[in-house]
């Protein structure tokens, strides 16, 4: 044991285990079926709303895209939202009509889309008292990527509520805020939000430390 | 007094691996260039996480010796995977050494000959019919998970023209929020694959990477049956002032 006082804080603490990359096989640890793999009884993946959720059910969809403007085709992602009423519920139940924890990935099709199935989240507060705009949290995973990437999925509907959020006034630049926003579109009548996500160079989506 | 929306000591960025590492060449076009916005005050979203308690599980889940069959009518011996049996074990822990309880855990891995289970895995060594290579379990009221399977071998990969992973498995946890989230690879002890390895030197600090070898530990392992590694996780630390119904 260390004497106290006889050594800087800063080594009474454990340091963290370094960060690795998931690599291009992390779905046969975390997305099995997107390996190509059988999968078990519960698997935790994007249906976070069954139908009988309350709320407003909404679809989000996007890509990854890298600095060479080409689709990342094996990113690996995790949400975790508010419900309606802007409160996480943390338990995570698949017999529950909604999750506010959810995964995804990109397809190693064409297309190479990323899917949420799930409700638009209320606004949750800020530690300042005021409002967040609603959002979605979202971490993503790929080959490449040495430590997890951090960001926000806005919706591009919220007009009042995204000016007033702070965390969106965080960023200093009005262009970078933008990389957060999702796009609405309609189809079929059902509501879907697109966020393509760009690691590198133009357009760059903002990620955050926390 | 304390910052009441502080939960988590910070994460000290020089210490895990920088995004752009040019050595691991599928950096460099994955990289932002941008730096990170700091959240100066982190809010519920930041602070909560999922708490999978009530996820079911199978029974064999962490069991890799046993949670795999192509051909389900193979059972006991004939069905076992081919390598060594190992018993993986460790506690996940917080920077004081607070122990985690009740989180999930997952990992995968390459089988005995260094193959995936995975569609895009093309190398030459074959699938093992009795190998899938996922686990998953929750830590106990101690932070304490296990996992029972084979040790991976090693395997080329393209990076430089002769490149090679150090057997490793990979390994996720979830900790108290998503601000704990973390996923990193367990190296074995003494294996010389390892400090050439350019994923590995993606991490600039030494002590760095002593956090990612498991080591043998002779004692747990069970005689006449499987040798054992521990790995303990440590993640960021839970400071004593945040109240979760704030
Ligand atoms: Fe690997």
């Amino acid at each position: 044991m260390k004497q106290p006082n006889s050594v800087p804080c800063s080594e009474l603490l454990l340091r963290e285990t370094a960060s690795q990359t998931a690599g291009p096989y992390v779905h046969i640890g975390l997305a099995l079926a997107a390996a190509g793999n059988p999968t078990r009884d519960e698997e935790i993946w994007n249906q976070m709303a069954k139908p009988e959720a309350e709320g407003e059910h909404i679809e989000v969809v996007g890509t990854v895209i890298d600095g060479n403007g080409d689709l990342v085709r094996d990113a690996f992602i995790e949400a975790w939202q508010a419900d309606g009423n802007g409160d996480y519920q943390r338990e995570y139940d698949l017999k529950k009509p909604f999750n506010s924890f959810g995964r995804t990935a990109t397809t190693f099709d064409r297309g190479s889309e990323w899917s949420l199935k799930t409700l638009k989240p209320g606004p949750v507060a800020h530690a300042s008292g005021q409002p967040m705009a609603p959002h979605i949290n979202l971490m993503l995973f790929a080959r490449g990527i040495n430590i997890h990437l951090q960001t926000r999925l806005y919706f591009e509907d919220e007009i009042e509520a995204n000016a007033a959020c702070p965390v969106l006034s965080r960023i200093e630049s009005p262009t970078r805020r933008e990389t957060l926003i999702a796009k609405r579109e309609e189809v079929d009548g059902k509501v879907r939000y697109r966020l393509d996500i760009r690691l590198q160079g133009e357009g760059e989506t903002v990620f955050f430390d926390f | 007094m304390q910052d009441d929306n502080r939960r988590f000591v910070e994460r000290d960025r020089s210490w895990h691996p920088p995004a752009y590492a040019p050595g691991y060449k599928t950096t460099v076009a994955r990289s932002p260039r941008q730096a990170l916005v700091s959240m100066q005050k982190p809010s519920v979203s930041e602070l909560s996480g999922p708490d999978f308690q009530k996820l079911r599980m199978g029974p064999h889940d962490n069991d890799l010796l046993l949670n795999f069959r192509e051909d389900p009518a193979l059972t006991g011996a004939a069905g076992l995977p081919v390598g060594e049996r190992i018993i993986m074990f460790g506690r996940v822990v917080d920077q004081f050494d607070k122990p985690v309880p009740h989180t999930l855990v997952e990992m995968w891995q390459a089988n005995a000959g260094g193959r995936y289970r995975h569609k895009n895995d093309n190398y030459l060594a074959s699938l093992d019919p009795n190998f899938g290579g996922v686990g998953r379990c929750l830590t106990d009221e101690h932070g304490w998970y296990n996992f029972r399977t084979i040790k991976p071998g090693p395997y080329p990969w393209p990076n430089d023209t002769n490149s090679w992973r150090p057997a490793h498995i990979h390994i996720s946890v979830m900790g108290p929020a998503i601000s704990t989230r973390l996923i990193t690879q367990m190296y074995f002890e003494g294996d010389p694959l390892i400090p050439i390895c350019p994923i590995v030197q993606t991490i600039n600090d030494k002590d760095a990477v002593e956090t990612m070898i498991g080591r043998l530990d002779l004692p747990r392992s069970n005689p006449m049956d499987c040798l054992a590694y521990r790995f303990d996780l440590v993640v960021r630390g839970e400071l004593q002032t945040y109240f979760e119904n704030q």
